[in-house]
């Protein structure tokens, strides 16, 4: 293993600072995109909503889904093999389960008033819910109690399989119908149609809700290290006290170096 | 690998003819569904004849699940996987074996399938070939990917209810798929149905050449 296990995706100082900065700019998003920035034309209030949404459903599809499938081969790789990218799929697996949930329901609150309706069965609408239903599968599969290694590599394949499904599902939907509109900045013509302080507040959406998941993401990794620790731990306690109503010498619950010892004066 | 392949292959279908759940319990269940549907429908001929063909798919879809638990059940008796390993047969083998034996299953469902969907569902085929070529890269597509999430929940104590949701939304392209395109074999110009036999391609090509590669690793980890 190249990393020990105790050590964090990033330093505490470092998460700290992400987090800081994160909560700042989510702050400073929510003080220009609610008060600051002016109602739309067409839109008037509803604009607001999407200040956020595009850069949650950026988070959760790119961002987040990126890292995952990364993560999940460089774990498959025999000469990147560590429990790193391992936790590190698990963690962005479950953010991007979170995002993407996020943008179903921000894009449901705006296209009611906008389009009428809660859902509709647009290309982008449809294979967002169904990436989510993969999300939630490889969250299903994770739960199943087994061996770490055997786990890893079971997830790994399993969010591989459904990585190379993304592609396919979208040009399907995409070629079944299509109402939502194109990109408003990665448009084909690269033209971006979004002006002034509204272009600062969107920017700056985008910017806030990648720090809130660099930071979500490194606080869950950190819980997946702790979560394993406390798993030895635990197990290290039992058998010492085991051990201990068997009569052997260590009479106290105790960490690794006296449970090994136990483990030694074994009769 | 196809020396093998077709020994697994073999394998499947002759425990298959011998013991004949698949078509004493796959097949009926398969038939049974496209009667429920028709009771949801109702009995109005031109709303049966238009959802027939994602009717059709969709039991396809159920049974692909039922045939998958199937062949890995095969699998699951003491010591069999080991000495599937220990035999020396290439995991690519396994995979393609295993893939070929689902698929001919699926194939003859869909045969009977197709039958019952003319007697209850009044359908007539406009475009023979295109609901041909549909279903033979959709069968291949299914199958395959039918059979890596098999041998992925294979051996867990969950497999029954973890299989369904982990496969159901992978094999959605092509339920999607094979219902345009056999909307359009049925009803529509033979033209819109390019489009979705592509996708069909892609989808089977893909996962075939998926579960080569990730077979082995697969085996390992179960």
């Amino acid at each position: 293993m190249n990393r020990p296990p105790e050590r964090g995706l990033l330093s505490p100082r470092l998460i700290r600072a992400i987090g800081a900065l994160g909560l700042l700019t989510t702050a400073a998003t929510v003080w220009l995109g609610l008060w600051v920035t002016p109602p739309d034309i067409t839109q008037g209030n509803l604009v607001r909503l999407l200040y956020i949404h595009p850069a949650i459903a950026f988070v959760a599809l790119y961002v987040a889904g990126g890292l995952a499938a990364l993560s999940s081969v460089l774990y498959l790789w025999r000469r990147t093999r560590t429990m790193f990218w391992d936790r590190l799929a698990a963690a962005s697996v479950e953010l991007a389960a979170v995002f993407c949930a996020l943008t179903l329901i921000t894009g449901s609150l705006w296209g009611r008033p906008t389009w009428g309706v809660w859902w509709t069965w647009d290309a982008r609408l449809t294979s967002t819910a169904l990436l989510l239903v993969l999300l939630l599968g490889y969250m299903a599969l994770r739960r199943v109690p087994a061996e770490p290694a055997v786990r890893a590599k079971r997830c790994a394949v399993a969010a591989l399989i459904a990585a190379v499904d993304v592609p396919i599902v979208h040009f399907s939907v995409d070629w079944w119908q299509t109402l939502h509109q194109a990109g408003t900045i990665l448009n084909p013509e690269l033209d971006a149609h979004i002006h002034g302080s509204m272009a600062w507040t969107f920017l700056l959406g985008f910017i806030a809700i990648t720090l809130d998941f660099v930071w979500m993401v490194a606080m869950r990794y950190r819980i997946e290290v702790l979560a394993d620790l406390v798993g030895d731990e635990e197990l290290e306690v039992s058998l010492a006290e085991r051990w201990a109503e068997g009569g052997g010498p260590a009479a106290t619950p105790v960490p690794e170096p006296a449970a090994a010892a136990a483990e030694g004066g074994r009769p | 690998m196809w020396r093998d392949a077709a020994l697994v292959a073999g394998k499947d279908l002759r425990i298959e003819a011998r013991s004949r759940v698949a078509l004493w319990q796959v097949l009926p269940f398969a038939v049974l569904a496209l009667v429920l549907f028709a009771f949801a429908v109702g009995p109005g001929r031109a709303a049966l004849r238009q959802a027939a063909p994602g009717l059709f798919w969709l039991a396809v879809l159920f049974s692909t699940v039922l045939a998958v638990q199937r062949s890995m059940a095969v699998e699951s008796g003491e010591g069999t996987r080991d000495g599937m390993r220990l035999s020396g047969i290439d995991p690519a083998g396994v995979f393609l074996g295993k893939g070929a034996a689902v698929a001919v299953q699926l194939a003859l469902l869909q045969v009977v399938l197709f039958v019952g969907l003319v007697l209850l569902f009044d359908v007539h085929l406009k475009t023979a070939w295109l609901a041909v070529v549909a279903s033979l890269l959709a069968t291949v597509g299914l199958a395959a990917a039918g059979v890596l999430y098999g041998a992925l929940s294979a051996g867990l104590r969950v497999r029954e209810t973890l299989l369904p949701l982990l496969v159901l939304p992978i094999l959605a392209p092509v339920l999607l798929a094979g219902s345009r395109a056999w909307s359009a074999a049925l009803s529509g110009p033979a033209s819109a149905g390019g489009p979705w036999l592509r996708i069909l391609g892609a989808f089977a090509a893909v996962y075939v050449v998926v579960g080569i590669v990730l077979y082995g690793p697969l085996q390992e980890a179960t």
